[in-house]
């Protein structure tokens, strides 16, 4: 199932990155990255595991600090902003982890309530709740609100860990593997939610994933990191039409069409 | 092959390990100072701090209680035969609360909170971090140091040394059982002897004492929780070392404390 087209403002850049370097001791993992990510847009970053995915979008959300180069979110370049500015910044960008990160000693309420009381302590209890009641029933899961964490599956964890990154109603949704380790019927679930997010809460996203499928089906533009650089970007055909074989072996080891 | 005449690069300063250990002691240097910086700045996590209050504190009272009573009828009981010898047995109530007031409780109540608080500490912290709860914080704008660290720290420094003079009341009174089923002294006389033994600085010396291995006890067990890596065993480590860490360093500031106090008191 392909996605339906939503509209891209391809003069609003949400994200620019330029020059972007990172190496962990002697391993280089970024090296001189350019990315640019326009509002409404759903960006996929694909490559194989260890090749920095991850470190992009840790980067991006002021986790990691770059070697060198820009990332500019916002209008604001992150690694130049005080934590102020930072914090500020963090409440427009959400980050959904690959293993959801949910606060395992809270129920699924707390875990949503946690963010948004404390950035708005002026809410009441009626308006929390609402504000809970709408992203669980945007996720589809509006009967978990008791459950502990533990008593979840894993697609419903991830459900959850976008439920409480959606709460703070964010402009850029940073998704870190959101189908690993999950079920083909449950990740195909995940891929309509990440699309439903794009249209819902008019964000722009950036999808770190090796999973071909999600890439098609949530992926307005594919970009593909390998050595340290982004060496195809465009529509999925246009990013495997190419004789390259290490973008061909990702594509036959990876896809089964 | 291409050969140059540049000099190997050298990659550290001293050796691998001497450089990771400075890194290590300046990585402690700044934990600490965040500490303070965070404990003093807004805003304050006044509902995580009780909550660590009654984790610490009242959590820790059973095992403080039998504990503390154990450790006053059996230091009395091992005691009584010596005083005998020289028939002194009167001045048991005098030994026992200065051994308890200047040493026993102080040490007793830490290496409990140590082992029951700080492997809790450091387990619950390390797991957070290796399943990413303490960058999920970040990234929604929650301050985790804050949150997490700083209230823990306060909590331990805080509640030990109220829970020592908890010890001190238990081991006393387990003390006092026993000398009055052997002795027959009365309550009044085991506490008037009590009071007549220690003095302000043993009590003042216990208290901030218990405060300095309170926070020893919380930044330690952080530390290794919050800086922990590799997976469940790193958890597994963070928790053991967290204990085990505390505790020597409970006992080389008792060292210290006691050369400090012994001068205080010759003073």
């Amino acid at each position: 199932m392909r996605k339906e087209r939503f509209v891209i403002d391809y003069q609003d850049k949400v994200i620019s990155i330029r020059g972007l370097y990172k190496a962990f001791d002697d391993f280089e993992v970024l090296k001189g990255v350019d990315l640019d990510l326009y509002r409404g847009e759903n960006l996929v970053v694909l490559g194989k595991s260890g090749t920095g995915k991850s470190v992009l979008i840790k980067i991006i959300s002021g986790l990691l600090r770059p070697d060198a180069g820009s990332v500019n979110v916002l209008g604001k370049d992150v690694d130049k902003i005080n934590r102020k500015e930072l914090n500020a910044l963090r409440l427009k960008v959400g980050f959904s982890f690959q293993n959801s990160a949910l606060y395992d000693s809270m129920t699924v309420q707390e875990n949503l309530e946690f963010p948004l009381k404390r950035h708005d302590p002026s809410l009441t209890q009626k308006q929390v709740n609402s504000f809970i009641n709408i992203v669980l029933e945007a996720v589809g899961l509006g009967q978990t609100a008791d459950q502990m964490p533990s008593e979840l599956s894993g697609g419903q964890r991830k459900r959850i860990g976008i439920a409480r990154t959606l709460i703070l109603k964010p402009d850029i949704m940073l998704y870190d593997e959101p189908t690993a380790g999950l079920d083909p019927i449950t990740s195909q679930e995940i891929n309509n939610l990440i699309n439903a997010v794009q249209q819902r809460f008019n964000t722009s996203s950036i999808i770190i994933t090796h999973d071909l499928t999600c890439a098609r089906e949530t992926g307005d533009r594919l970009v593909m990191l390998l050595d340290g650089q982004f060496q195809r970007q465009g529509t999925f055909d246009e990013v495997f039409s190419t004789d390259d074989e290490r973008v061909q072996a990702f594509y036959n080891y990876n896809f089964i069409d | 092959m291409d050969q140059t005449n540049d000099p190997p690069r050298r990659k550290f300063l001293i050796s691998r390990k001497i450089d990771k250990a400075f890194l290590d002691l300046h990585k402690v240097y700044i934990f600490n100072a965040s500490i303070f910086r965070e404990m003093f700045s807004r805003p304050f996590e006044f509902r995580e701090v009780l909550n660590q209050f009654y984790e610490v504190g009242v959590r820790s009272l059973p095992l403080i209680t039998l504990t503390g009573f154990i450790i006053g009828v059996v230091f009395t009981n091992q005691s009584r035969p010596s005083l005998a010898t020289f028939g002194a047995t009167s001045w048991l109530p005098s030994l026992i609360s200065i051994a308890i007031v200047r040493a026993l409780a102080p040490l007793v109540t830490s290496i409990i909170t140590a082992a029951r608080v700080g492997s809790n500490i450091g387990a619950e912290l390390g797991s957070m971090r290796v399943t990413e709860q303490i960058d999920a914080m970040e990234v929604s704008a929650i301050n985790p140091f804050k949150y997490l660290v700083v209230t823990r720290v306060l909590a331990t420094t805080l509640m030990v040394p109220l829970l020592m003079l908890y010890t001190v009341l238990v081991g006393l009174l387990g003390s006092y059982m026993n000398v009055s089923a052997n002795e027959q002294t009365s309550f009044i006389t085991f506490m008037v002897k009590v009071f007549d033994a220690i003095s302000f600085l043993d009590l003042f010396s216990s208290i901030i004492k218990s405060v300095v291995f309170g926070y020893t006890i919380g930044m330690i067990s952080c530390y290794k929780g919050y800086y922990s890596s590799k997976g469940t065993e790193g958890v597994g480590k963070a928790a053991n070392s967290s204990v085990v860490t505390a505790i020597i360093l409970v006992f080389l500031e008792e060292l210290i404390s006691l050369q400090i106090i012994g001068a205080l008191r010759n003073m």
